[in-house]
């Protein structure tokens, strides 16, 4: 890295000076809400009065914050809280301004860190996201048709999560199927499979961010003293989730189902891969129902968005990994608002050719999502 | 290297700060307890608006369950990923020897001598008895 040169150049001619030349994809956007009234238009007065008289209840003692406190507050830059008012990302004019409009963003894949799915009380876990829907809708892909809603479900109620697909499938207007990542069990298993047969059946990819609580550590190892070691965490959670995607057997019964694991990186993809295989030379009759050894689906039906991106000593270490797990496995990300956000034109410090670009900025994620 | 005044010493108090542009780059006037230093307004690490940062002091340790908190103020925190740069120098605490931001001397100066030039003052005019923070540019 070398010292600036001092020469500071507008935003305009940034833009255009831009190391990245094409339109970008950006796969993980955050909007949020204002405040949890937001969702209230979107709800049957019933739950007005249950919201005032027992608010929402996940499973976990922190009600009103997280497990750990975060680096910064509401886990944002700390320029990107709005001029006019409310938590970072609940702007829309500013969010066009600071992101959209700003990076010469073509699509935005919206992931809202709330969801009905981690509220203990079902039915109005289920009302939640049926209203988060409409209020993503009305509010953010409706007002602006650069942003690209995910349909949240109630996980745990596979019933009311494809009724939820079915109201949304087939919207231009939402692009994939989200569900919090730390769920009752993990997301492998056959409970959750209706909600995987009925994402296939409408051609949408399952978008997994990492979210949502299920009353245990972020990993299986116990409550971690640190928010460094609750952040890379996170990624190893979103690991979990990959391999018991693969283990569970979700890609052979649903052999055209695409998954997006978002905010984990991805360096880590070929020494879980390798892992994999190896076991699954020594015992693979305990999974007779896998046809392929496991690396074939983690190279077929998973995709990845890049942030946080890694930042190896030697960048051009990166594009041994990315020749492993395929170049168009990647999905450029930028986690807008929050404090760990990637600028597209300077988080890979790895030099890419301009096919190489189009791949990670733009191609892939319009294959994956199937965008204009 | 022009010199530039860019404001009377009393519009940046002590424990405050200015962004100014000059010659089209910006620049980030930090007043540490009376003494002033610049600069730039850009974060070497993926280019946020760094001199918007907060200022943080040093966090260090001897051994694990004994921290000390030192240099109150003097470290900009970037608004996005959190690198700490020391104002006095513009050196990464994380990386010292290979990142940067770029720093420029600053002096303060009577107004009496600013009158005599050459200087730019671009945006005010200079009153003889007032004091000018001048940064070379
Ligand atoms: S842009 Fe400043 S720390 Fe990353």
């Amino acid at each position: 890295m070398t010292p600036e040169d001092g020469r500071i150049i507008p935003a305009e001619a940034q833009a255009n000076a831009s190391r990245v030349k094409q339109k970008v994809i950006d796969c993980d956007v955050h909007h949020a809400l204002r405040s949890g009234r937001d969702l209230l238009p979107y709800m049957a007065t019933r739950w007005h009065a249950h919201l005032e008289e027992f608010g929402r209840r996940r499973p976990v003692p922190f009600i009103a914050s997280s497990p750990y406190p975060k680096t910064a507050p509401a886990l944002s830059r700390t320029d990107s809280w709005p001029p006019n008012g409310g938590p970072p990302g609940s702007d829309l004019a500013f969010l066009q301004e600071q992101l959209l409009d700003r990076y010469n963003i073509e699509y935005g894949m919206l992931h809202l860190l709330m969801s009905g799915m981690d509220e203990r009380n079902q039915d109005f876990g289920n009302a939640t996201c049926s209203a988060i829907n409409d209020w993503q809708y009305e509010n953010w892909t409706q007002k602006d048709q650069r942003l690209k809603a995910a349909i949240v479900v109630p996980g745990e109620d596979p019933p009311a999560a494809v009724r939820e697909i079915a109201r949304w499938a087939g919207n231009p207007d939402f692009a994939q199927v989200s569900m919090v990542t730390h769920a009752i069990e993990p997301l492998g298993r056959r409970r959750y499979w209706p909600i995987y047969e009925a994402a296939q059946a409408h051609n949408l990819p399952i978008g997994l961010h990492s979210s949502g609580n299920n009353g245990h550590a972020v990993t299986g190892t116990g409550w971690c003293g640190f928010y460094v070691e609750e952040q890379h965490n996170v990624a190893l959670s979103q690991q979990q989730l990959a391999i018991s995607l693969v283990c569970e057997g979700v890609f052979e019964r649903f052999p055209k189902l695409k998954a997006v694991i978002i905010e984990a990186g991805y360096v880590w993809v070929p020494s879980v891969a390798w892992r994999l295989d190896q076991h699954y030379k020594r015992m693979h009759r305990e999974m007779p129902h896998l046809t392929r050894k496991p690396s074939d689906y983690f190279r077929s039906h998973l995709w990845y968005s890049s942030q946080p991106a890694d930042e190896p000593e030697r960048p051009e270490d990166l594009r041994t990994v990315l020749d492993w797990i395929g170049w168009d496995r990647l999905l450029f990300s930028t986690d807008y608002p929050h404090w760990d956000m990637d600028n597209p034109e300077q988080a890979f410090k790895l030099r890419l050719s301009e096919a190489e670009q189009k791949m990670i900025y733009n191609e892939n994620a319009r294959a994956v999502y199937g965008l204009a | 290297m022009p010199r530039h005044v860019v404001a009377p010493v009393a519009d940046i108090p002590p424990g405050t700060r200015k962004i100014v542009t000059i010659r089209g780059r910006e620049i980030g006037i930090f007043n540490l307890a009376g003494e002033f230093f610049a600069l730039l307004n850009r974060c070497p690490h993926q280019g946020a608006e760094l001199c918007r940062g907060t200022l943080v002091g040093l966090a260090t340790s001897p051994e694990p369950g004994v921290f000390e908190l030192s240099r109150r103020g003097e470290m900009l925190k970037c608004p996005w990923h959190g690198w700490e740069y020391d104002i006095r120098t513009g050196q990464s605490w994380c990386d010292p020897n290979d990142t940067k931001v770029r720093a420029y001397p600053v002096t303060v100066e009577p107004g009496e001598t600013l009158a005599k030039g050459p200087f730019v003052a671009e945006t005010f005019p200079v009153a003889v008895e007032q004091d000018y923070v001048v940064v070379d540019v």
